[in-house]
């Protein structure tokens, strides 16, 4: 494969509509970075394994360096930005502010997409599950206390709301 | 009850926010993926770097063909060593005080010999990262290999190849601390010896965003602007400066949002100089980001340590003596311009200094290899210093039958004792390690888990309990450093200024990586002059707008930046009181300032609010008098003078889990006490101890920079390179004791680093402990279940 070849895809990221060409290597998170500014993912890996890329593809959480921008042609994707301005994670991020749940800020934005996912999927306030489900994303600064403090703080807000 | 018009304590007034866990304001920009971190930079023609590196741990270079490269599509440039040969000034890592310490020079890029693998050897500058890696694959470099010295204690064997021809041995330093007589203790058949060979594998600082650097250069002015992913930014302007040859004030050194650093980001790199190098001769923004591999390949190791070392104790667990050889290897050269021998240099210094130990004797021996270089990281040379005295300590008290608290009751020295002057020259004052162990044992409820303990040991998953008693270097002076010549200030500045409407606007020279610096900057801003914190507003990271200073690195921010702030924030208030004074037609002494208002000291009464003073001194100036004019603005510096450092002071403890059939360790729970002296955000303090004691696990059971015998990098990936997951932690309780330290007025010591030293120690005892009903015991970090099991006899070694 000639890897200066391109294709053009169309999806809708962060509810805006987007027409692109890009090159066919280029994968779903430098896109999404160098292509449309979306700087809140970030890259720390490239390989899979620190979560930092997390974002959205239909419905799912999934790793940005994994998946090719070509991949992504007719998907809606969601990433940090875009749970922020609709206020989706509205919750988590006042809660990891309370709770300082993040110091340089590197992880954060792939971290509260998992933390996101969890809480979508019905996580409730058990502290070893939350430490399971957000164990992809890794964090040099905190040492994940504060983290889960924020998670489980939101899952209990929500278990309240849930039972009324 | 107190007189209601007394004078309140500065940290008693209406705004201070000294002892409050204030939120940090950057965290929602942060949150809302608006943080400006050097990737997220795209800068109008803007280039990209790529580097070819040595496959190779030594090898001669033979020829370096880059026709190919130069053709391929989007390359703007191709740069091997020779090609900057005449752009910059080699460095050298030296410091004069570390008498002896001797490394040749360093170049940005190999010139016809690489050192270790992953030296950079060739770059490639193109319009976009990709198209510069594909070129990197063109380049045709020939190599002749040379073998590589890779094991410190054979590097000095007289057969072992010399790495560096201009010296006859790979010795790059070595230091000699002898106190007392150790030898007498040693021999005293009523002492009870013991002694281990302890090993530190290499590890390194993982910072989640890797190294980062744009660099822009202005040929007309000839200015440089480095938009850095640091902590020092004076220091890397003086870097820049001396070896490219420019004036320092043309360099401007920018860090936005810096994600991580932990002493990484800290030195001088050769793909960094040569990005500033490319950038200036090309005239365009020249961006270089460290991919994950070569962040594992060339980010600076740390620890890599061989120790052999024995301990005397008296048969009521009095401390005899303490003796300890240590054979770190650095890599080919020292670091620049902070040196690679500093870690072993605290070794040296540290282990054994919470203790009273009157007979003392050290060596190390610091030792070129062709590995990646090694340096300062996150609580240089403490998890070594404190997991040799403290394990030797445990394993003696083992012996003694002494249970590992009460040898420490005997030995740690007291806390009315200061202040007092260690066997290695260190000087103590304001410690609390005594007290720190009595809560240590209450918050862990010792007596408690050792009673579970002797019951639940039955089956193949035995439990044990280990402990740490420690001190941390923190708010070094100036013999840390700039004694020995490094453009490395130890002193820092704060610059605070009202504004018309009253506000505040600080800028400061310590640096922000998340640790909430800017935050206790505010926080101590505010509330010495007197505002609510939502007015004051602070800048850090830029060597344009902040004072002159020396960063935030070795737990120093909050001590001596935060001192800074204080003394400028007060003197600042005393003008801004005089002011007032005139205006108000009253004495400056009766006034004060409180919730931005300027009021009367006796009864609180307000005056005028700030936002009128400021008004009237900014627009209707022609209301003062014609000799008034007033600044509002102060700035001052802060440096630790009567100290070499401010020593901290922690107590920690961890239970284990060892599953002695598959030799995993689970960490089962921890307890950190610690005297950081006054606290000013508890929040953050707990929050940079837990983080800290994270990556002191990381190091203590999973991260290792595997090499092969020749010098090849094995598991250069985050997948085959363990570091710490949310799974496998546990929970962290903290307490504190504050102890203000007498060298400032705001008494903060440093608190950064402790976790990072503490942890190693504290699990490796928890791990001996559950193995000694075994009969056996591990000395390695970290501790696999593959040397677990080997500890155990499982497997062969
Ligand atoms: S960058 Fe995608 S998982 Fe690390
Ligand atoms: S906050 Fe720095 S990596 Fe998580």
């Amino acid at each position: 494969m000639n890897h200066a070849q391109q294709v053009d895809i169309e999806l809708i990221v962060n509810h805006e509509k987007i027409n692109c060409r890009v090159p066919v290597r280029v994968n779903l998170v430098d896109f999404l970075r160098n292509e449309l500014g979306l700087t809140g993912s970030h890259v720390g890996c490239e390989q899979g394994v620190c979560g930092a890329c997390t974002v959205e593809v239909d419905g799912t959480m999934v790793r940005g360096c994994l998946m090719l921008a070509a991949q992504a042609d007719g998907s809606t994707v969601n990433t940090i930005e875009g749970f922020a301005e609709s206020g989706r994670a509205g919750h988590l991020q006042q809660a990891f502010a309370t709770h300082n749940a993040l110091q340089c800020g590197f992880c954060t934005p792939g971290m509260l997409a998992s933390a996101l996912e969890y809480l979508e999927q019905g996580g409730v306030a058990d502290r070893a599950a939350i430490r399971q489900h957000i164990s992809g994303n890794y964090c040099r600064c905190t040492g994940y206390q504060a983290i889960v403090d924020a998670i489980e703080e939101v899952a209990g807000q929500t278990e309240t709301t849930d039972g009324q | 009850m107190a007189n209601k018009n007394a004078p309140l304590h500065l940290f008693d007034r209406p705004n201070s926010y000294i002892g409050q866990s204030v939120p940090r304001p950057e965290a929602h920009n942060l949150l809302a993926g608006r943080g400006q971190y050097v990737d997220d930079l795209q800068l109008p023609r803007m280039l990209h770097a790529a580097f070819l590196r040595s496959p190779y741990a030594h090898a001669d270079i033979l020829t370096i063909d880059t026709t190919a490269a130069a053709d391929s599509a989007g390359v703007v440039a191709v740069y091997s060593g020779a090609d900057f040969a005449d752009q910059v000034t080699p460095w050298v890592g030296e410091l004069t005080h570390l008498t002896g310490l001797r490394s040749p020079p360093q170049m940005p890029l190999a010139i016809d010999t690489a050192t270790w693998q992953g030296e950079p050897v060739a770059m490639v500058v193109a319009s976009s990262r990709a198209l510069a890696e594909d070129a990197c694959a063109l380049i045709d470099v020939q190599y002749q290999p040379r073998e590589a010295v890779c094991d410190p204690v054979a590097a000095l064997l007289p057969e072992s190849p010399v790495i560096h021809s201009e010296y006859k041995n790979n010795l790059a330093w070595e230091r000699d601390v002898t106190a007392g007589d150790v030898e007498p203790a040693f021999a005293d058949p009523a002492n009870t010896v013991v002694e281990q060979v302890l090993r530190f594998g290499r590890h390194t600082g993982v910072t989640l965003e890797p190294r980062s650097s744009v660099v822009e250069f202005n040929p007309a002015e000839q200015t440089l602007t480095y938009h850095y992913s640091g902590q020092a930014p004076h220091m890397m302007q003086a870097v820049l400066a001396k070896h490219m040859q420019l004036p320092e004030e043309n360099i401007r050194i920018i860090a936005r949002d810096v994600g991580g650093s932990f002493g990484i980001k800290i030195h001088t790199y050769g793909d960094d100089i040569a990005t500033a190098l490319a950038a200036r001769l090309l005239a365009r923004p020249v961006k270089f980001i460290a991919d994950r591999l070569e962040s594992f390949a060339s980010d600076i190791h740390a620890r890599d340590h061989h120790i052999k070392a024995r301990l005397a104790v008296t048969s009521d667990g009095t401390i005899a003596a303490l003796q300890m050889y240590d054979y770190t290897g650095i890599g080919p050269y020292s670091m620049y311009p902070r040196t690679s021998a500093i870690e072993c240099n605290q070794i040296l210094n540290l282990t054994g200094a919470p203790y009273k130990i009157e007979n003392y004797h050290a060596n190390g021996k610091v030792v070129f290899q062709n590995k990646n270089m090694m340096c300062q990281y996150r609580a240089v040379g403490h998890p070594v210093a404190m997991a040799v005295a403290d394990s030797l300590l445990e394993q003696a008290a083992r012996e003694i039958k002494m249970d590992v608290v009460e040898i420490r009751r005997r030995n740690l020295i007291e806390d009315n004792a200061y202040p007092v002057v260690s066997a290695t020259g260190m000087k103590f004052a304001d410690l609390s390690h005594q007290q720190a162990l009595e809560r240590l044992v209450e918050l862990m409820q010792y007596e408690k888990l050792r009673k579970q303990q002797s019951t639940a040991n039955e089956n193949s998953i035995r439990t044990g309990i280990g402990l740490v008693s420690m001190v941390e270097v923190t708010n070094p002076s100036p013999m840390f450093y700039g004694i020995g010549g490094a453009p490395i200030s130890a002193q820092d500045g704060a610059t605070v200024r009202m504004d018309a409407a009253g506000a505040l606007h600080v800028s400061c020279s310590i640096t922000e990586q998340g640790q909430g610096t800017n935050t206790i900057i505010a926080q101590v801003a505010a509330g010495v002059f007197g505002v609510d914190i939502k007015r004051v507003k602070v800048t850090t990271g830029d060597t344009a707008t902040t004072p002159y200073g020396g960063g935030t690195w070795a737990s120093r921010g909050a001590g001596i930046g935060g001192e800074a702030v204080l003394l400028a924030a007060d003197a600042l208030k005393q003008q801004v009181l005089e002011v007032a004074a005139i205006v108000l037609q009253s004495n400056a002494d009766s006034l004060d300032i409180s919730q931005g208002n300027v009021i009367d000291k006796s009864d609180s009464a307000q005056r005028m609010s700030l936002d009128e003073l400021g008004k009237l001194v900014y627009y209707r100036g022609s209301e003062l008098p014609a000799e008034v004019q007033p600044e509002f603005v102060a700035t001052r510096h802060f440096r630790v003078s009567d100290f070499p450092f401010v020593f901290t002071n922690g107590a920690m403890a961890a239970q284990v889990e060892v599953d002695t059939d598959t030799g995993i360790v689970k960490v089962l729970d921890f307890w950190v006490v610690e005297d950081c002296g006054r606290v000013i955000n508890p929040k953050l303090v707990d929050e940079q101890i837990r983080g800290g004691v994270v990556q002191g696990i990381g190091g203590a059971l999973f991260e290792e920079c595997l090499y092969s015998d020749d010098g090849q990098l094995l598991n250069a990936t985050m997948a085959d390179y363990l570091v710490p997951m949310a799974g496998e932690m546990p929970d962290i309780h903290i307490a504190h004791i504050e102890t203000p330290t007498s060298t400032s007025t705001l008494g903060a010591k440093g608190a950064g680093e402790a976790g990072t030293g503490g942890a190693p120690a504290a699990i490796l005892n928890a791990i001996n402990d559950a193995l000694a009903p075994l009969g056996a015991s591990i000395h390695t970090m970290p501790a696999t279940p593959e040397r677990i099991l080997q500890a155990l006899g499982e497997v062969p070694t």
